[in-house]
């Protein structure tokens, strides 16, 4: 896999501080997953948060030490035994990332897909309670185009199979578009397979004509 | 909101640092499940995880509560810590971090803890590297306290209180690409200064 196109910095950033929503935070850890140079970007920028804590004022604590919670767990350890535990970021499984594998399973031909327009379905995937913004699989029709869309805050888009190209350039599996807000743009799948993505945002999804509007409710159950 | 850094400038609290100290500390508990040096460890760290919890909006209770549960995890944990994985301070505050997402936002933590890291750090760190540690964070100490306000805003904003890019956008009353584009300059900065040390 050669990723070309990588996350802003600005991303990674906020990821390494660990103050991204839900949705992105899940797109990064796919994308950081499959690529050793972003993950290495992220341990450096984790010396900001380092340094940061470094320097906050302390806050007296009311309560000392919890020995009696230490000696209640050192009856009943389970994280001692934790040494080998497999680590999360470990090589991408087939074309599903380690850490989305979790949520949506290995395989993505086992997706139980939504129609929404013709050569275009999605899966929603499911967030914590609570948790604002949008994350979900898109799978379009080989040449097909996602309906032009503009959306609240960033986009996320981490491609895991075949290929997409907008005005921006061609991405490949492991590539991660990071949009802006209120770029308007409409993806067109490779035309030989097709497009399988992961798309997170941090607000709703507007479609940009008065057709694609009508599929609106469909964005917002 | 810049009071992080400004204490930094005027007069830094005596930082938890001394890493050598703190991370044969962490070993003994380790080893011996010493309790002496878990004492010394939760002097020296409780009070600032309640600290960086009370920034990012925890209440008081809350804050100590997870300041109590992320020294016990370092309790439980020591003996996965080995000096490889950094400084003890990194290692803590990750705990804190991969907490505060958990249980303040209750949200699944995406980012785990760099324990699962896979780049080979150098096996046996000589003295001269250990050095460099500690003058690495010193310099990114140095580097923060220097940043242009509006720089130090956005960094401080996304790491100490936890805002996302949208939230600090809205927080600052600024568009979300001119919010992105402080973080890269203010990045581009702190980079450099840890390439130097290379």
């Amino acid at each position: 896999m050669t990723i070309t196109h990588h996350p802003d910095i600005s991303t990674l950033m906020c990821c390494s501080a660990g103050s991204q929503p839900e949705a992105c935070a899940a797109v990064i850890a796919s994308h950081l997953a499959c690529c050793p140079q972003c993950r290495a970007e992220v341990r450096r920028m984790q010396k900001i948060g380092v340094a940061l804590f470094d320097m906050l004022e302390p806050s007296a604590m009311s309560e000392s030490a919890p020995i009696i919670a230490m000696r209640a767990c050192e009856q009943d350890n389970p994280d001692a035994a934790e040494g080998a535990r497999v680590p999360c970021l470990k090589a991408c499984k087939g074309d599903v990332p380690a850490p989305l594998a979790a949520l949506i399973g290995e395989r993505l031909d086992d997706i139980p897909w939504r129609w929404i327009s013709p050569g275009v379905w999605t899966f929603q995937v499911p967030l914590s309670k609570g948790c604002s913004g949008d994350l979900r699989l898109f799978k379009i029709a080989p040449g097909k185009a996602l309906p032009e869309h503009e959306h609240e805050g960033s986009e996320l888009t981490l491609i895991l199979r075949g290929s997409y190209s907008d005005a921006l350039g061609t991405y490949q599996p492991g590539d991660v578009a990071d949009i802006d807000e209120g770029i308007a743009h409409g993806p067109v799948a490779c035309p030989m397979k097709g497009c399988i993505c992961l798309t997170a945002t941090e607000g709703k999804i507007r479609f940009k004509n008065w057709l694609t509007r009508l599929l609106q409710p469909l964005f917002s159950r | 909101m810049l009071r992080v850094l400004e204490a930094g400038r005027a007069r830094r609290p005596p930082a938890v640092n001394a890493p050598r100290t703190m991370a044969d500390l962490l070993q003994r508990v380790a080893a011996n499940g010493d309790v002496e040096a878990f004492r010394a460890l939760f002097e020296a760290y409780a009070p600032r995880v309640k600290s960086y919890m009370l920034r990012q909006g925890a209440d008081p209770a809350t804050a100590e509560e997870l300041a109590q549960e992320t020294l016990l995890a370092v309790w439980r944990k020591a003996a996965l810590y080995s000096d490889e994985k950094g400084s003890a301070t990194t290692w803590i505050f990750t705990i804190a971090r991969n907490l505060r997402i958990d249980r303040l936002r209750k949200e699944v933590v995406w980012q785990p803890l760099p324990e699962n890291n896979d780049e080979q750090p150098s096996p046996d760190p000589a003295p001269d590297e250990e050095l460099s540690e500690r003058e690495r964070g010193e310099r990114v100490r140095a580097m923060l306290a220097e940043l242009p306000p509006d720089q130090a805003a956005v960094v401080t904003l996304a790491f100490v209180e936890g805002l996302s890019h949208g939230q600090i956008a809205a927080r600052l009353g600024l568009p979300l690409g001119t919010v992105k584009s402080r973080m890269r300059l203010a990045y581009q900065k702190i980079r450099d200064a840890l390439e130097d040390l290379r």
